[in-house]
């Protein structure tokens, strides 16, 4: 038996887990195959495995993150340009610590510094999108192909959407405030126990901030696994519908959660046979782009740069949606 | 002493000003807390994370919930532990 594949399997797939909730469910009395028996085994199953997968990750990528304060990456991309400078920002913003109430002092303090508005946008568009935790759970639930190829697209979008943000000429589309504010470095190098201890606190806080949405997102995933008919999600996010990529990204797009909490939601769709493309998109549309993110970007932006924003990122999705949905073939 | 807290109002900004409150009342202190979360004012302290922490307009941390210990360290020492 090869090793990958255990990995795959039992680490990372959870198969013991799958086997143990099924013993369990068949132990109350329900059939883990009936519709009832098999909502109840998604549920459990998927939150279990997502809190264990999510408090190993969020630990362990946060200690690589205490080595990347959002200070230490504002002096690495400072001083460059040209579209190595959008890769290294988009790479950069997958490990940078993130939350999206801080994304307005940190485009702040990227603008303020004097970095090009096309790196900060890729930046800004990769930091939620693509992120370490997101492409091992990616990994788990679908297999490794998939998780290398989100977050392939996912840069792709950041490194092309803050492009052509670049492009437009628009540094004089940001509030006044932005470009005058002072540059401090707050950062500190840390000790290992300092590590461990930002580490811990970020778990704890991330958990405490998702688990809401974990459950949500895994009890809308059971529901369309076992209760909603295969020809009602096929008839509308079909892959023979030519529909389905902007009709997943408009639904997306509003909808406020994070990768985790559309992690199971994207499983029970693929299921029902929805297209990866489809499934991608309303995943990115999740992420990327959200309501209060937007109205937080319109304090300090005007509105035609936060249009171009707008229009740059979900036209990525679109695109991404549509490609991934023609060669789906290849990884699934 | 006054002492402000920046931030838009995020639950670890709400962290952050109940350690406050916490170490000021441990330690006796006067102090004039407030929250600031107008992004214009916020910019003008140089931060690129939330919540920090200004007191008498000198920038004391950011990024970082300090626990109430730590606040009350520096209160008295005037540096963080």
């Amino acid at each position: 038996m090869n090793v990958f594949g255990w990995i795959n399997d039992q680490l990372l797939r959870m198969q013991w887990l799958a086997d143990l909730v099924s013993a369990a469910v068949s132990a109350t009395g329900l059939d883990p195959a009936s519709r009832i028996g098999g909502s109840v085994h998604f549920f459990v199953y998927d939150v279990i495995k997502i809190f264990i997968l999510l408090s190993v990750l969020i630990f362990s990528i946060s200690l690589v993150q205490s080595y990347f304060p959002p200070e230490r990456t504002r002096r690495i991309l400072g001083g460059r340009s040209g579209i190595g400078a959008n890769i290294l920002a988009a790479l950069l913003g997958t490990i940078t610590p993130f939350c999206s109430c801080s994304s307005i002092p940190l485009f702040i303090g990227f603008t303020a510094a004097g970095l090009p508005l096309a790196i900060t946008f890729s930046f800004l568009i990769s930091s939620p999108l693509v992120d370490l935790a997101s492409v091992i759970l990616l990994a788990s639930i679908f297999n490794w192909s998939v998780a290398l190829v989100y977050v392939f697209v996912g840069l792709v979008v950041a490194v092309v959407g803050g492009t052509l943000i670049g492009r437009a000429g628009m540094e004089d589309q940001v509030a006044e405030f932005v470009r005058t504010a002072p540059v401090h470095d707050m950062s500190e190098t840390m000790t290992w126990p300092k590590r461990l201890n930002y580490a811990r606190d970020q778990l704890s806080e991330i958990i405490h901030r998702v688990w809401l949405y974990v459950l949500i997102g895994v009890g809308i995933g059971a529901a369309i696994h076992n209760w909603v008919p295969e020809s009602v999600i096929s008839g509308l996010l079909g892959q023979d519908k030519w529909w389905s990529v902007p009709v997943a990204t408009i639904i997306g797009v509003p909808m406020y959660a994070d990768i985790f909490g559309t992690l199971p939601i994207a499983e029970a769709l693929i299921g029902k046979g929805v297209g990866l493309g489809t499934v991608l998109a309303f995943m990115m549309a999740v992420t990327a782009l959200s309501l209060p993110s937007i109205i937080m970007l319109k304090r300090v932006v005007k509105l035609p740069l936060l249009a171009l924003f707008l229009v740059v990122v979900t036209g990525g999705i679109l695109g991404i949606g549509v490609l991934f949905n023609a060669i789906t073939h290849w990884f699934i | 002493m006054i002492i402000k807290i920046l931030g838009s109002g995020c639950k670890k900004c709400l962290a952050l000003e109940e350690n406050v409150k916490a170490a000021v009342a441990k330690a006796g202190r006067d102090a004039e807390i407030s929250k600031v979360t107008d992004m214009a004012e916020i910019a003008s302290y140089g931060v690129m994370s939330t919540p920090a922490l200004v007191v008498d307009d000198k920038l004391v941390s950011a990024g970082k919930v300090l626990s109430a210990d730590d606040i009350g360290v520096w209160l008295w020492s005037g540096s963080l532990p």
